[in-house]
């Protein structure tokens, strides 16, 4: 196991280089140093500002090689702008935001906590709606019933999620005023602030996520244990939550990490309308004023959790599947 | 032999009631972008002009003064009450643009976002999918590497990333929604080729001398496209909603061209006033054509994937 869990890091090595030098070829090969500087700078920037801009920025240096000699007359090779993104990257040394003047690092460990109040119990929550739905749907699966549930699920996968935040902002936040439109509390004030994006959240995720489960569920429902069960009397609801549910743990791990990015997505827009100060909002501020640093090591550190996860999912296997042996 | 077997699925589908209500509707929306393509020619001052298409033609309305509710004949701007020029069906927005006018040609960007990156995807994941299956060893391996590597930036980072990078565009998006989103096709291409490449009539073909290319083009593409097919119509919902999502953020498409992200966007300011068209506009015609594509795309991957036929 332990062998495992190393050789699975191992593993991911190359994956994390080869996602250094994506981020760093989109941000330096395809914007050149000066439109960098320009659009950083604003409204029509002297040559001499964006010169100063670009030396204090090290993107004056070479691409990937230094072959001139240094200050010193040694030669340094390595004194390049891709070896030094590197280095950032992998001694996780972050750069400064180009727009709030503060290091990525510190603004990581500042914005991550308020997102995680909305993700984790949103994603806590999802899961704890939809498979008893799923389950309950997967019991009465071939009746109009089900065939009704399906369609309705259609229905709202078929809703963009700006129409679920904006039209649920406005009817239970400005019309019923059940919550506050609008705001953040650090601390436990949090709740009420987070409370409307996260069932958003669930909803908005309620459609996609039942029908998958649904979907999971019945392809263990035609399996033999599941005839066996029923040959040795024991009751439908039984099968479904002992035997059905354990067997499909498997492809839910899996969807799990899978919807790890979408976290992001659905935060990105809920933090945007109810001005909760948190990773989402941090990446939209880049966005809006070109903050290629920001941009860059979120990009980074985002892949780094997702390879992190996929680790993790292979480990639970073994939790939840005793067939699984991982050597 | 495949002709039977389109068949098989045409059948299939036209039993399916819901199916074929999406494809109606979809053939609807596909009208409209046809007609927001044909010009229709003007001469003027300037010369010949070719950039008003039939849909100008038939919806473009006279533009008013500014907000006018939907079948109103009068509307006021700074409590003055001014003279409507013509009946707007969901009104006029600030502009005093109409706003089906411009839900409208909304349809023809949903449709170039809709396929367009899905050519550029295919294409990627056809290519490189058929050469890693087909050729195995080193090659499989750095195409691994590469969807592997391309798999672990969560896609909407990467996405911001290059649209970030880039000019703002139609086009730009177009290419930046390609590249992020082979990996899944190129996964299950790879698959049904190192299934499909020891089958019998591959080795027959291959006996009587047929090349590579020949080999990996007509004998083992065809039974590999219907999964194309299947994912290219069940990611085709996905990638309209993202051109909202995207111009939502700020990263979609430039103004000036049609955009219900856009339109969605303006509701912020609206809605508060009690200006609801044009955000009903942007997003009953997003729902449908969506709600549309998902009906008919569960119901043709039930008919060509062979592993949910059953007998």
């Amino acid at each position: 196991m332990v062998y495992y869990i190393i050789r699975r890091i191992l593993l991911a090595v190359p994956t994390v280089l080869g996602v250094c030098i994506v981020t760093f070829l989109l941000f330096n090969v395809f914007a050149s140093p000066e439109a960098v500087a320009r659009r950083q700078l604003g409204k029509n920037p002297t040559e001499v500002q964006v010169k100063a801009w670009i030396t204090a920025h090290g993107m004056d240096k070479p691409m990937f090689f230094n072959l001139k000699a240094g200050k010193d007359g040694r030669l340094h090779p390595f004194d390049s702008r891709f070896w030094n993104q590197m280095k950032e990257l992998l001694l996780f040394q972050f750069p400064e935001s180009d727009y709030l003047h503060e290091n990525v690092g510190d603004l990581i460990k500042e914005k991550i906590g308020p997102s995680l109040t909305i993700t984790v119990p949103a994603f806590l929550l999802s899961i704890i709606v939809t498979l008893p739905l799923a389950l309950f749907v997967a019991y009465y699966r071939g009746t109009y019933l089900d065939k009704m549930a399906l369609f309705i699920c259609v229905i709202l996968m078929s809703i963009v999620i700006l129409n679920y935040i904006i039209v649920g902002q406005y009817l239970l936040a400005v019309v019923f005023k059940y919550f506050p439109i609008y705001g953040y509390e650090f601390g436990l004030g949090a709740w009420k602030f987070v409370l409307l994006p996260i069932i958003l959240a669930v909803a908005s995720g309620l459609g996609g996520g039942l029908r998958f489960y649904r979907t999971v569920m019945l392809n263990e429902v035609r399996s033999d244990y599941v005839r066996t069960a029923m040959a040795k009397g024991v009751s439908e609801g039984g099968i479904l939550f002992k035997h059905v549910l354990k067997n499909a743990m498997i492809p839910i791990l899996t969807t799990t990490v899978l919807s790890i990015p979408f976290l992001i997505t659905g935060s990105l827009l809920l933090e945007m309308y109810f001005g909760i100060p948190g990773m989402g909002n941090l990446l939209l501020n880049s966005i809006n004023n070109a903050d290629y640093p920001v941009i860059r090591t979120l990009t980074y550190v985002y892949s780094l959790l997702y390879i992190a996860g996929s680790i993790l999912t292979d480990i639970s296997y073994t939790l939840v599947d005793p067939r699984v042996i991982l050597e | 032999m495949a002709e039977s077997h389109l068949n098989i699925a045409t059948q299939r589908i036209k039993k399916d009631r819901l199916a074929v209500a999406g494809f109606v509707v979809i053939c609807l929306f596909a009208l409209v972008a046809i007609l927001d393509v044909i010009p229709v020619p003007y001469r003027d001052a300037g010369g010949l002009h070719f950039n008003r298409t039939v849909l100008d033609a038939i919806a473009k309305k006279p533009v008013e003064l500014s907000y006018s509710a939907p079948m109103v004949r009068t509307a006021e701007l700074n409590r003055k009450e001014f003279t409507l020029k013509s009946l707007h069906l969901l009104g006029t927005n600030i502009l005093g643009e109409d706003v089906f006018y411009d839900a409208l040609k909304g349809v023809r960007t949903a449709f170039i976002i809709g396929i367009v990156p899905l050519v550029i995807a295919a294409f990627f994941a056809i290519v490189l999918g058929l050469l890693a299956g087909y050729y195995g060893g080193w090659v499989d391996d750095l195409i691994q590497y590469v969807y592997q590597v391309l798999s672990s930036i969560p896609g909407i980072l990467l996405l911001i990333a290059m649209l970030t990078v880039m000019e703002r565009g139609l086009w730009q998006l177009c290419i930046a929604l390609g590249v992020t989103s082979w990996v899944g096709l190129c996964r299950l291409i790879r698959g049904e080729t190192l299934k499909v490449r020891n089958m019998e009539y591959v080795e027959a073909a291959r006996a009587l001398g047929a090349s590579d290319a020949r080999l990996l083009f007509r004998q083992i593409l065809p039974n590999v496209m219907y999964l194309v097919v299947i994912e290219m119509t069940l990611d085709f919902s996905g990638l309209v909603m993202s051109e909202a999502v995207l111009t939502y953020i700020g990263v979609g498409v430039e103004p000036g061209t049609g955009s219900w992200g856009r339109m969605i966007l303006s509701a912020d300011r609206e809605l508060p006033n009690g200006i609801w068209w044009n955000l009903t506009g942007a997003s009953v015609l997003l729902f449908l054509l969506v709600l549309a594509f998902n009906l008919f795309a569960d119901s043709l991957r039930d008919a060509l994937d062979p592993r949910l036929r059953k007998g």
